[in-house]
């Protein structure tokens, strides 16, 4: 399984593709690809928005889902989901939980 | 220090206003990304992990305290509260918006600062002895010619797109501070029986995946000869120097296919040609950016001595700090301090908003407001007299930076790593915070002596693991992290390459296996005036290698 992660282009933030076709800054509700189609169809979206100017660094992820929720595969994606292992004060892991989770 | 004249001024802001436009144009969709990437990289402007990362440039790892302060409104205005000094002594600030670039460099322009080059295959930051203009054991300051260079090299055009990035770094000292070794070109400024300054040259060192020490291709270069040598070496490099594998684009690759003894005739057939041209070094020139650099007066302290003698008997944190981070001065009533920025579990290299400006007002207090970043990731106060070496104890403790521990175990570099950067495969940081846990007693660090210990969290080797007493690689395998241990490497005026002990260790194993060889050290010492690097020297892997993996070999 595969989700789309990119940074947004005026700040870098760390983004991913969300079910309700946003650039989401948590991965909570990233549109999961089960399939290669669906891994097209993300990427196709992902070059789009990378033509389009709102995100750079567009990258198909892949994730396991650990009870129903999202987990990248590879440490560095989960600790760009996250943020700094050494500063868990700064990126996604300090948001409040309700915009986190 | 150096102080810009117009044209510098005007150099730096015209590039602002050239990067703030190029910026203008991305947001607006109007330039793309390919086109964007090597302009902003021009501008020290990386995309990493979470967000974009500033590099902005330090020449020679001189700041007043004016900069330094400025340096710490960023941190603050700009991105969340700190920045991390790196093994180039230069800053990053890990969280800046692109968006808020153009008006960072504008602030960084009113303190004569900037981004530029920073990154991309040109010719980087020039580094020099952060203890430049105050070492006792110096012959010369080696900041002037570091300035030139920087002038020299400054959009140079000839040498903007080279096969690969450049790297400089010049010592005034027959104790290297500065690495040369492991710089494309790195110049120890010396003098010759006459009682003249010229340089030392090496060329081809570097670290990254193939680590190679600098070869001396000039015992004796006369410093009005600087620019015109410099530019026949990168002459060779730029028409010979691989660019058809960023793997061995470097001048290193170069002059070890080539030889060092063909590779020095031909930068002497190019020499020839340049010598005494227009990049003949005007002695009044030379003299006259040496004046930058001109020592403060320093005044007779003598007081110093009982001052010191009292506030001894009086702090036990004190004694210890007066021991470990505080260096002979050549002026006697006064002395050089390292400001440890690797506090026992923090991230190596960084400081805080707060403490840049701390730093700042103890620089201008005491310190005749001059500041420096070493490469080894800690800040530097050259000239502190030593009747004042107490108030500014005081002071750093006050802001958590009077860790006693410069030379020790726990005075770490670290990378980045995998927390923030997008190259790397392991962490870093985390594994350094560890171990300076595991080895926070003082009293255990100072028994165990000298011990530089170097981490980097990929082969790229930022972190200079090659060149530690002890170093320790990142790499990824099977999708976890993996820890090497390199034994034996140095970065001084005696430069090795550290050895590959054995088999990697998993996150949870590296601390234990670095007690392990610090353990195996004590035990194999001949006595306590031998340290870690004379011991590996005198016995090699062996005793290490049994210590941290017999017991595999009897299970197998």
């Amino acid at each position: 399984m595969k989700i789309l992660t990119a940074n947004r282009l005026t700040d870098g933030e760390a983004v991913w593709f969300a079910n309700d076709g946003t650039w989401a800054e948590t991965l909570r509700n990233a549109d999961v690809a089960s399939d290669k189609e669906a891994e097209a169809r993300l990427q196709a979206l992902g070059d789009a928005a990378y033509a389009n100017n709102e995100v750079v660094d567009v990258n198909l992820i892949d994730i396991d889902l650990v009870c129903g929720e999202i987990v990248p595969s590879r440490l560095r994606e989960r600790i760009r989901a996250a943020g700094p292992t050494n500063r868990t004060d700064l990126g996604k892991q300090a948001l409040p939980v309700d915009q986190a989770a | 220090m150096y102080r810009y004249d117009e044209f510098d001024h005007d150099f730096v802001k015209a590039r602002v206003a050239e990067f703030s436009d190029q910026v203008d144009r991305r947001l607006a969709g109007e330039i793309t990304e390919d086109q964007f990437k090597p302009l902003r990289l021009m501008n020290g402007v990386y995309l990493q992990l979470h967000a974009y990362m500033l590099r902005v440039a330090v020449p020679y790892g001189t700041l007043n305290s004016r900069q330094l302060r400025m340096l710490g409104h960023i941190a603050r205005k700009y991105d969340k509260g700190y920045g991390h000094f790196t093994t180039r002594q230069n800053i990053q600030y890990n969280w800046p918006a692109l968006s808020d670039i153009p008006a960072i460099l504008e602030d960084l322009a009113s303190v004569e600062m900037h981004a530029i080059q920073t990154s991309g295959n040109c010719i980087r930051n020039v580094t020099a002895d952060h203890f430049a203009g105050a070492a006792a054991d110096e012959v010369a300051d080696p900041r002037p010619y570091a300035e030139i260079l920087r002038q020299w090299s400054s959009v140079h055009p000839e040498f903007s797109y080279l096969p690969r990035k450049f790297k400089i770094a010049v010592t005034g000292a027959e104790r290297d501070r500065a690495a040369i070794q492991t710089h494309d070109i790195g110049l120890h400024l010396k003098k010759n029986d006459k009682g003249e300054l010229g340089f030392a040259v090496y060329v081809g060192g570097g670290q990254g995946r193939t680590p190679m020490i600098g070869k001396k291709i000039n015992d004796f270069l006369p410093e009005k000869d600087l620019l015109s040598y410099c530019t026949a070496i990168l002459r060779v490099y730029n028409l010979h120097g691989r660019r058809d594998n960023k793997y061995k684009a470097r001048i290193k690759i170069l002059v070890h296919e080539t030889g060092a003894e063909e590779f020095a005739r031909q930068v002497e057939t190019e020499f020839a040609a340049l010598k005494d041209g227009e990049l003949k070094l005007p002695d009044e020139d030379i003299r006259a950016i040496e004046r930058y650099f001109a020592p403060p007066a320093l005044t007779p302290r003598p007081e110093g001595d009982e001052a010191v003698r009292l506030a001894r008997l009086d702090s036990r944190g004190f004694s210890e700090w007066l021991d470990q981070n505080v260096i002979t001065h050549r002026h006697a009533d006064y002395a050089g301090v390292t400001i440890s920025l690797k506090g026992i579990g923090e991230a190596p290299g960084d400081a805080s908003d707060s403490q840049m400006e701390a730093i700042a007002d103890l620089a201008e207090k005491y310190a005749f407001d001059e500041i420096r970043v070493s490469h080894e990731q800690n800040l530097i106060l050259p000239h502190v007299a030593r009747a004042d070496l107490k108030a500014v104890y005081d002071g750093l403790v006050e802001i958590e930076l009077a860790t006693a521990n410069s030379n020790l175990i726990t005075d770490i570099i670290a990378c980045p790593g995998l927390d923030y950067c997008a190259l790397a495969n392991a962490r870093s940081i985390i594994v350094a915070q560890n171990i300076s846990k595991r080895f926070a007693s003082l009293e255990r660090q100072r028994d165990i002596g000298e011990l530089k210990l170097k981490i980097s969290g990929c082969i790229n080797a930022c972190g200079h693991h090659h060149v530690g007493h002890i170093g320790i690689l990142g790499v990824e395998k099977k999708g976890a992290e993996l820890y090497q241990v390199t034994l034996g490497g140095s970065g001084d005026e005696n430069t090795s390459v550290g050895e590959i002990v054995g088999r990697g260790f998993g996150p949870d194993e590296i601390t234990d296996a670095i007690e392990t060889v610090v353990e195996t050290y004590l035990r194999i010492r001949s006595d306590r005036s031998e340290t870690f690097l004379d011991a590996y020297r005198r016995v090699g892997q062996a005793p290490f290698k049994e210590a941290l993996y017999a017991g595999e070999a009897k299970a197998a």
